[in-house]
């Protein structure tokens, strides 16, 4: 376990030896002490290896992450693994607004609650989340899944593509073009897998499905009242 | 004399109405017929005050011309000073603005690539991200972080000369992108991660930061991803280019790049792009003047488009005090759009060469704004690269040609002080004297 002390090293040398780090590098495991809500904390990672950041972290931590695994023991900022290709982060406590923006792979657990707009853009990316999402979450969500243990604020899935949405717990209201939709056998797989990469303990037939209605992806006039 | 008792009848000829004209008449019968608004590419297409309302005055008593073919005149820009380890180096002030691989076939994208190459400039992806033939054929290449993401890749980022963050452009300013499903294909739909054949909204805001202080971390962390290497842009359209240029310098930009209305749009609503934003040169003059009392000009770069036609409009926008132009629609042109060659296939269109703007229908006959194949094959992306190439070439010797008459050795040198305006509109817009008088209209009010 290598440790970097963020009182004492800069962020910009940081996030250059994590970043710096080949594929088949034997310094695998990471710590960061001292993050103070730190900006743009371990970014643009690209080797397989595993990053602790001890305490709360600021906007865009783990922004476009490849490979790497990032585990934040706190609470983030905006935009956490905004854009992330493929790897894992994890955040041990809640995550504020736009969390896991526009991802197009990986995967991202919030043990807490995540804030407005989760999963905004989403284009491949599996967010699961222990506790409840803010309004407007799945905004545009293009494909992947948003798994919600607990409630979702209003607005879910508003004009929402082929992204898949499982919530646990109340809807406060859904957003253009978002329905319910059936929970198959297929989708409860999914589920399962999901709740299992992501170690939750909750029964996937406790969770109701929603995703895209598909009257908006071609404009008619006649919908004019939905634009 | 007329005989007051039985006039002679006397005919009145029709007379058009300016208010309704016959344009106006047009858009209501199809309003009216279809219940939809017009959606169309390019730019705004009324008139507004633009360079051609501008003059330069050349040498006299007072200014020292240089020799037209022996005395150098330098054109040559660096982008990208303040903070990036690698600043974009290009040859002439002209680059070619954003425009997607979607909006326009691959072959028109690999030809961008090839005439601004061939002529040291740069050229810069679009929404719908970085296709591996653009990167090939650009020797620099700026690529964009648009609201959507659409295909944005920390690998393509990193392969990246320069990134383009863009909150909007001239002919849409607030509003989103927009490609009608008759362009996604396959491969337009796996780039973007969308199903074929919907229509592809993209958003008009970004989804992961809201103001200028979201923005300043937003750019912290695209520095972060780069290794501090690439010059980073902030693409505003023309709206409030003072508080935008501003704003923009706060948030840590290297270069401003500042559209006009007339700068074009792969699809968007007509009213849109004729309504909503300044033209270009109403906006450069704020944007400077932002620059300079930040103490930022020349140190902060900035890029203006929009209608950008010839080398005297980029000898007046430097003069304004751009460091460089971008060109779209021109560029599009040169590649052989709207070309009287295919006059018979716009005719089949329902346009005519000169005037061809249904951009978002995919259906180009000179192969630019499609992605049919079949058209698409139609553009040689070689000599469709050479022929921008060469149009490249004549707007920096023109542009030279104007700044010797001036007596400057570098195309910056261009300043104000060169021109004079014909209208009090233009002369209030660009801060230079109506001709031939010592007025400029507005300038103690600002």
């Amino acid at each position: 376990m290598n440790t970097i002390d963020l009182e004492k090293t800069p962020l910009r040398e940081v996030n250059q030896r994590l970043q710096g780090l080949s594929a088949e590098t034997n310094e695998r495991l990471w710590k960061l002490i001292n993050p103070h809500g730190e900006h743009a904390c371990a970014v643009g990672l690209t080797s397989p290896i595993e990053v602790h950041i001890d305490g709360h972290i600021g906007y865009y931590c783990a922004g476009m992450n490849q490979k790497a695994k990032v585990v934040i023991h706190g609470q983030c900022g905006v935009g956490v693994a905004e854009n992330m290709m493929s790897g894992e982060v994890v955040v041990k406590g809640t995550a504020s607004a736009a969390a896991g923006a526009t991802g197009q792979g990986g995967l991202l657990v919030i043990e807490g609650d995540a804030g407005t707009r989760c999963g905004i853009s989403m284009k491949g990316i599996d967010i699961v989340v222990k506790g409840s999402v803010g309004a407007m979450s799945a905004f545009m969500a293009q494909s992947g899944s948003l798994v919600v243990c607990g409630d979702a604020g209003a607005n879910l899935g508003d004009s929402i593509y082929e992204a898949k949405l499982y919530v646990r717990g109340a809807v406060e209201s859904l957003g253009a073009d978002c329905i319910e939709k059936k929970m198959t056998p297929h989708h409860l797989e999914k589920l399962r897998k999901l709740l299992a990469r992501a170690e939750i303990d909750a029964d996937p037939k406790s969770f109701r499905r929603y995703g895209s209605k598909r009257s908006l992806y071609n404009f008619h006039v006649d919908n004019v009242d939905a634009y | 004399m007329s005989d007051r008792a039985n006039p002679t009848p006397f005919y009145t000829p029709p007379r058009p109405s300016a208010t309704f004209d016959a344009h106006a008449i047009a858009e209501i019968q199809r309003a009216a017929a279809t219940g939809i608004y017009d959606i169309r590419g390019g730019g705004a297409k009324r008139r507004v005050p633009h360079f051609d309302d501008l003059l330069f005055l050349g040498a006299s008593i007072s200014r020292y011309p240089l020799e037209g073919y022996r005395e150098k005149c330098a054109t040559n820009v660096t982008l990208g000073t303040r903070y990036a380890k690698k600043p974009v180096e290009i040859k002439i002030p002209v680059t070619i603005a954003g425009m997607s691989f979607g909006a326009l076939s691959g072959n028109a994208k690999e030809a961008l690539g090839r005439g601004a190459t061939q002529m040291g400039t740069s050229t810069t992806t679009g929404d719908g991200g970085m296709t591996p033939e653009e990167r090939l054929s650009s020797k620099t290449l700026v690529y964009q972080l648009l609201p959507s993401r659409y295909g944005m890749n920390p690998d393509d980022l990193r392969k990246a000369d320069a990134i383009e963050v863009v909150i909007g452009q001239g002919a849409k300013p607030g509003g989103g992108g927009m490609l009608l499903g008759q362009k996604i294909t396959e491969r337009v739909a796996k780039m973007r991660n969308l199903p074929v054949g919907i229509d592809q909204r993209s958003a008009c805001r970004h989804p992961d930061w809201t103001g200028p202080d979201d923005l300043t971390i937003k750019i912290h962390e695209l520095r972060e991803i780069t290794n501090w290497e690439k010059p980073i842009y902030v693409k505003v359209g023309a709206t409030r280019p003072y508080f935008d240029t501003a704003l923009a310098v706060k948030s840590g930009a290297d270069v401003v790049v500042l559209d006009g209305m007339q700068g074009g749009t792969a699809a968007t609503q007509d009213v849109f792009i004729e309504h909503v934003g300044l033209p270009i040169l109403a906006a450069i003059r704020p944007a400077v003047q932002a620059l300079q009392d930040l103490d930022m000009h020349r140190k902060v770069q900035l890029i203006v488009s929009g209608g950008i036609r010839n080398g005297a409009d980029v000898a007046k926008c430097l003069a304004l005090g751009a460091d460089a132009v971008a060109i779209g629609t021109a560029a599009l042109i040169a590649l052989g759009d709207n070309d009287p060659k295919l006059e018979a296939e716009y005719q089949k269109l329902g346009s005519t060469a000169g005037c061809y703007d249904d951009w978002h229908e995919g259906r180009d006959p000179a192969g630019i704004t499609t992605q049919d194949p079949q058209l698409a094959a139609r553009l040689d992306p070689v000599k469709a690269g050479h022929r921008l190439a060469n149009y490249l070439a004549v707007l920096t010797m023109e542009a030279q040609i104007i700044a010797r008459a001036c007596g400057k050795s570098h195309l910056h040198n261009l300043e104000p002080d060169d021109l004079v305006a014909l209208t009090v509109e233009s002369a209030a817009m660009a801060r230079v004297p109506l001709a031939g008088t010592n007025w400029i209209p507005g300038q103690d009010k600002y």
